[in-house]
């Protein structure tokens, strides 16, 4: 029956946790990747109690007040305030949280239904695989943050549906990866000899052939967690996302355009808060490609 | 040889159908009733009701709409604005130039410093050269560039006042516009100064709408130029007594471009969807902004048309990078 399982009991080989662990330590990027993103979290986990002021509390006698090194600015506003005297600092902690819903809502939704109908794909009658094939194929025919625009614009301007229609955008990539590494698995021996020994279909789609399709899965779900970031980000700077006054990072700089002349500060942190993750995410995302392909392009 | 290439036109069309499809039902899933929108907030009486239902179909089967709708793409036909009351087909080409000059001109920034970038980092494989190039590409390529739009405004337009923000060339300026192409309009009016304008418009759009292929491109070249640099023939070539410059510049750089060229051309989505938010920032009167602004007025055969003629060209230009990529490498072919 365990025909499948990893070779667990032998004392020689290291567990494949400890295994990934080894060489994704090798990429110094990719460990400084992973701390950012552990910040990161906590950061969102624990904004309310780290935030210093309210984040929608305006402070109308503190309107655009620089941060606390420059002429004028104070600690109690350590970032600053913003047009209509909101704490920098609060805003930004506060807009983890929602980038990191957002990362982890669309990372979730695009994976469980593209690895779905990926599998549904490389295991169904020829047909069937062709049809759902060129449905992707329409999906990924349009530029992504436009089918995404389009869709908001459909279903109403509001973080929910921008969620939505990334993970409607994003969900052909996983549907192709999982597919192809089905139909690479399917002609291996393991497949055959579960089959002989009677395992019923859906045993061997989501037992057999799955867990050994996950790691460019995995890689996949890193890179799309900081692009469903970005992508949110550009939403609610199109005014297509988060609504205001939510602290999203892409709604903040959309409010703060207009100063960009006279209050530098409202522009960069925002971005800068999108850049720092994004770029951590990603430096991971390369560190387990690099870890689960160590023969790969290793450099 | 020509299998291949019928066998890829097969799977264009299918595609070209779901396109059409998404398009024609995106005007129908919208809530609320599409001729009350186009009448506003002035409403508008039941007979005229009536007879704008007829005129725009929405009273027949929904097949025979579908049917309608495809008859009108193959012959051009994608209707009208409800705002400018203009044909959509005649809206996009007039403004498509303007997003073509800009995506040519991100694209050729993008290869003139990322080719050359993902070369040196190659060569110097894991040396500062390396570190330092890739480190710049990863955030290159983690760059929200609505953000890098913003920030470059501040530094060049506010701090330094070098660069316009906002247009393609300069109010003082008035010529007409044949090729619709600013930078080569400006130089044919003849009017001074008119070019230098047009160029210091497009420098800071550019630089953002090329950034992310700039960033992919040098990855791109890099990890191709690593493979190819390990190869049998690289070593004779250097067992030969060639020089350096020669081995990397003429023997490995060749062949690493085929994968290169191939992401180059895959990046037409990429470029496109960067081109809606830059655009929008730097006021480009291109498609990016028009659909942007299409969206906000509810102009909705415009969004249906330009969605439609956007994702026409992006399947024009990868099947073409197909038909190439087969063309060059006989191995693709078989498959």
């Amino acid at each position: 029956m365990a025909v499948n399982e990893p070779a667990n009991g032998d004392p020689e080989r290291p567990g494949r946790l400890r295994e990934f662990w080894f060489y994704f330590r090798e990429n110094r990027g990719a460990v400084f990747g992973l701390w950012v993103f552990a910040a990161f979290l906590g950061v969102a986990i624990f904004a309310p109690i780290l935030a210093p002021h309210d984040p929608t509390l305006q402070y109308r006698e503190h309107l655009l007040q620089p941060p606390f090194w420059q002429a004028g600015g104070e600690l109690a506003f350590p970032l600053g305030t913003d047009a209509v005297g909101r704490d920098m600092l609060s805003r930004l902690l506060h807009g983890a949280r929602y980038s990191f819903f957002v990362g982890i809502v669309v990372v979730v939704v695009a994976a469980s239904g593209g690895i779905s109908v990926g599998l549904l794909a490389g295991f169904a009658p020829r047909w069937i695989d062709t049809i759902v094939m060129r449905i992707m194929d329409v999906i990924l025919a349009f530029p992504s943050l436009l089918l995404a625009l389009v869709l908001v614009a459909i279903l109403g301007p509001s973080l929910l549906n921008a969620m939505i229609a990334i993970a409607i955008v994003l969900q052909p990539h996983y549907v192709r990866l999982t597919r192809a590494s089905v139909l690479a698995e399917l002609s291996k021996d393991y497949v055959t000899s579960a089959r002989v020994v009677g395992a019923r279909l859906p045993r061997l789609m989501f037992i057999t052939v799955l867990p050994n399709c996950m790691a460019p899965i995995i890689v996949q779900a890193a890179l799309s967690f900081s692009t469903a970031i970005l992508d949110a980000a550009a939403l609610g700077f199109l005014g297509m996302g988060a609504q205001p006054p939510t602290p999203e990072w892409g709604t903040m700089l959309a409010e703060a355009r207009e100063f960009i002349l006279r209050a530098w500060w409202v522009v960069t942190f925002p971005g800068l808060a999108i850049l720092i993750t994004v770029l951590a995410i990603n430096l991971m995302g390369d560190g387990l490609r690099d870890a689960f392909d160590p023969k790969l392009k290793r450099s | 040889m020509l299998r291949f290439f019928l066998s890829r036109l097969l799977t264009f069309l299918p595609t070209f159908v779901g396109v059409t499809i998404i398009s024609f039902s995106f005007i129908r899933v919208l809530p609320g009733d599409p001729i009350l929108v186009m009448a506003g907030e002035r409403g508008l009486n039941e007979e005229r009701y009536a007879e704008l239902m007829e005129q725009f179909g929405f009273d027949r089967p929904i097949l025979v709409q579908y049917a309608d709708y495809l008859w009108g793409v193959l012959r051009g036909d994608l209707g009208n604005s409800f705002v400018t009351k203009r044909p959509v087909w005649d809206e996009f080409f007039s403004l498509f130039p303007a997003t073509l000059e800009l995506s040519a001109c991100a694209m050729i920034f993008a290869v003139m410093l990322g080719l050359p970038a993902g070369v040196i980092a190659a060569v110097y494989r894991g040396k500062f050269f390396d570190r330092l190039l890739m480190s710049s590409a990863l955030v290159g390529y983690s760059m929200p560039i609505f953000w890098w739009a913003l920030l470059l405004i501040i530094v060049f337009s506010g701090m330094a006042g070098l660069t316009p923000v906002s247009g393609r060339i300069s109010l003082l300026y008035f010529f007409d516009t044949p090729t619709g192409f600013m930078l080569i309009d400006a130089a044919m009016s003849g009017q001074k100064g008119a070019f230098s304008s047009a160029v210091q418009h497009l420098i800071l759009p550019t630089i953002v709408l090329g950034t992310i292929p700039l960033a992919v491109i040098a990855r791109q070249t890099r990890s191709a130029m690593l493979e190819v640099l390990s190869e049998d023939y690289i070593r004779t070539a250097r067992a030969k007594g060639l020089s350096p410059v020669r081995v990397t510049g003429m023997h490995a750089l060749r062949n690493a471009m085929i994968p290169v060229i191939t992401v180059i051309g895959l990046m037409v989505g990429t470029l496109l969807a960067g081109a809606i938010l830059t655009e929008t920032i730097f006021s480009w009167p291109g498609i990016g902004k028009w659909m942007v602004d299409s969206i906000f007025r509810r102009d909705y055969p415009v969004v249906q048309g330009g969605l439609l003629l956007i994702a026409v060209m992006v399947m024009i230009v990868n099947l073409t990078v197909d038909l190439l990529y087969g063309l060059i490498n006989p191995r693709i072919r078989k498959n």
